[in-house]
């Protein structure tokens, strides 16, 4: 099965925890010329995590997920390109936004079973990339926006190309962002999340408005979707119709099942993977990289439904039992 | 009013193209409640095989068409034992993943082989042109392609309505494991429909090479109106997907013609609107 052990969530900062955000900080000193790049992961990482929380927890299957990291992407780009180019209020404004229009259009998504809201949130997604599109003279259109400037961070720290402000500013962001995830999934709210993900008509029985629930869910994993896109028009100073198409939407949703859904940890390990892979495959041949994206996605549905993570899980579990036979 | 017409006309044409692509999906839909995102890529392959047979082999339009009906029904018959087996029970979200992939790797596939620029092809000369109905000009082309709708309508209807297969088709869509209970082979069923769903979208990316265009990225560009066809002929309904399809494909030539503007926005816009009022599409789940 998909889902993780049934034991319940703590909360609790473990030893693995403090390791992982170790390795980021670790990876800025080892690989001082791949601070872009690790920027871009961290970036990507957090995207995911706002999937997670509204595939993996609360079991939406969204097909434009993209449509929220856009928005929050192209709130940012516009307000520093109308001269308020400030990086912390930006990334505040971007997830405000995001959050308001993934609660205007939660209502349509929660309604339907699994078809109707793949196909709600995928016309979602294409309407924000039609409307951003058409939109050119705010938009750019198809140029994007470019060279959108961006003032330093808290007053000190400016973007350089290095991606030196880049890695740590986003490293920082998704850690704060992190640690609240964590308090949301651990708590009555998050275990009442999976419980409707686990049988959602047993829910309204114990007294759970599986709706609103569902909503808030939804409303928290957009804000978090566009203060990802914000941090990425911010570190790097440009935002494109890219951010919301189809593509984009359609690999984060690989990210979070390739790393394990519903774990949190999942979105990071999937984002990593993705991204290297992406980053040396599509330096060999551009061109078919689609192929390997093809390829991995039957892949990690034949052979790894719980993504890595619950791959690993499923053999500790085995070691486990052999032990104790 | 001649130009609303032969508007008209053309959306009726394209409808038609959308409704042969769809069906199959619509009837795996209803059948096994199976979502199949990689379906346009039958019609893709249909498409190329169709270049190919025509440029390559010389063939005749004429012959072609069968020839890549048949070529795709078996192709899909050896997607569905060979693939799409392993994930028709599973969760959605694993059919999503697994027939994205597939749509991926069509595209990529696609573009190895015929590169990514579009396709074209000589349509014979007696289906160019126009022909002259009073006051109103209809396209040669268009008027084989409803013709040739119609005719596989009616070949569907009395195949599902009148044949034995048919029967056991309707029961499985209805309550599959009733149907099973009652000795129908269920699943040899569904490979049938599903070889014979794959084989119409081949013959209607053949067919729609000079009306809907051909390129790598078809999968994609047309999953939303595939989709839309499905959700809204309600899964499984063969009247229901052809109604749909030719409302749509109206709804989509009008609006390009009068509202060019518009784009994208009303196509989507509509899915989504009918998606709230109907969550369950206009027409119940029957075949």
């Amino acid at each position: 099965m998909t889902a993780p052990a049934p034991i319940l969530p703590d909360g609790r900062w473990r030893r693995a925890d403090s390791l992982l955000w170790l390795a980021a900080v670790v990876a800025y000193v080892a690989f001082p010329t791949h601070r872009v790049l690790g920027s871009q992961v961290i970036i990507t990482a957090l995207f995911a995590l706002s999937l997670d929380l509204v595939l993996g927890y609360a079991g939406i299957v969204s097909l434009g997920h993209a449509a929220f990291f856009g928005l929050g992407a192209y709130t940012a780009a516009l307000l520093a390109v109308h001269g308020w180019g400030e990086p912390i209020s930006g990334l505040a404004c971007a997830g405000v936004i995001a959050a308001a229009a993934g609660y205007a259009t939660s209502f349509l998504v929660v309604r339907g079973r699994a078809l109707a809201q793949l196909m709600i949130t995928l016309g979602v997604g294409l309407l924000f990339l039609e409307a951003a599109t058409k939109a050119a003279v705010v938009t750019g259109g198809v140029d994007g926006l470019s060279d959108v400037p961006i003032w330093r961070v808290a007053g000190l720290f400016r973007f350089d190309i290095a991606g030196n402000t880049a890695y740590g500013y986003s490293l920082v962001v998704a850690f704060v962002c992190f640690l609240a995830i964590k308090r949301i999934v651990s708590s009555p709210f998050g275990l009442s999340l999976r419980a409707i993900r686990e049988g959602a008509r047993r829910m309204p029985a114990l007294g759970a408005p599986v709706g609103r629930r569902l909503v808030a869910a939804f409303t928290i994993g957009a804000g978090l979707a566009g203060v990802a896109g914000a941090l990425l028009a911010q570190t790097t100073q440009f935002v494109g119709l890219d951010a919301l198409d189809f593509q984009r939407s359609a690999a984060v949703l690989i990210m979070v099942s390739l790393g394990g859904t519903g774990r949190l940890y999942g979105a990071f390990v999937g984002a990593g993977l993705f991204m290297l892979m992406q980053d040396y495959l599509a330096r060999q041949s551009p061109e078919y990289w689609q192929l390997w994206i093809g390829l991995l996605l039957v892949a990690v549905v034949l052979f790894a439904r719980g993504g890595v993570l619950g791959g690993i899980d499923a053999v500790r579990a085995r070691i486990g039992r052999r032990r104790s036979r | 009013m001649a130009a609303l017409l032969s508007v008209l006309f053309d959306g009726v044409a394209y409808g038609s193209l959308l409704f042969v692509i769809s069906v199959g999906m619509s009837v795996t839909m209803g059948l096994m409640s199976f979502i199949n995102l990689a379906h346009g890529a039958f019609a893709m392959f249909g498409g190329y095989l169709a270049v190919v047979l025509l440029r390559r082999a010389g063939l005749p339009f004429a012959a072609t068409l069968p020839l890549v009906m048949l070529a795709l029904a078996a192709a899909g018959a050896v997607a569905e034992r060979g693939l799409y087996r392993w994930v028709s029970r599973t969760r959605p979200l694993d059919q999503v993943l697994f027939t994205i992939g597939l749509a991926f790797i069509a595209t990529a596939v696609a573009t190895y082989v015929w590169g990514p620029n579009q396709q074209n092809i000589a349509l014979p000369a007696m289906l160019t042109g126009q022909v002259h109905l009073g006051p109103v000009d209809l396209g040669a082309y268009r008027l084989f392609l409803i013709a040739v709708v119609v005719v596989i309508t009616g070949a569907l209807h009395l195949l599902v309505g009148r044949t034995r297969f048919g029967a056991q088709l309707r029961a499985a869509v209805d309550n599959p494991h009733a149907a099973a209970g009652l000795g129908i082979p269920v699943d040899r069923v569904f490979t049938v429909s599903f070889a014979l769903g794959s084989g119409l979208a081949g013959l209607g990316g053949a067919l729609g090479i000079d009306v809907l265009g051909l390129d790598p990225t078809f999968p994609f560009k047309y999953m939303v109106y595939f989709l839309v066809v499905v959700v809204v002929g309600g899964e499984g309904s063969i009247v229901g997907s052809a109604a749909a399809a030719i409302a749509l494909g109206v709804f989509d030539v009008v609006g390009k013609y009068y509202i060019p503007g518009a784009g994208g926005f009303l196509i989507y816009g509509l899915m989504v609107g009918l998606l709230l009022v109907f969550p369950h599409g206009l027409f119940k789940a029957r075949t």
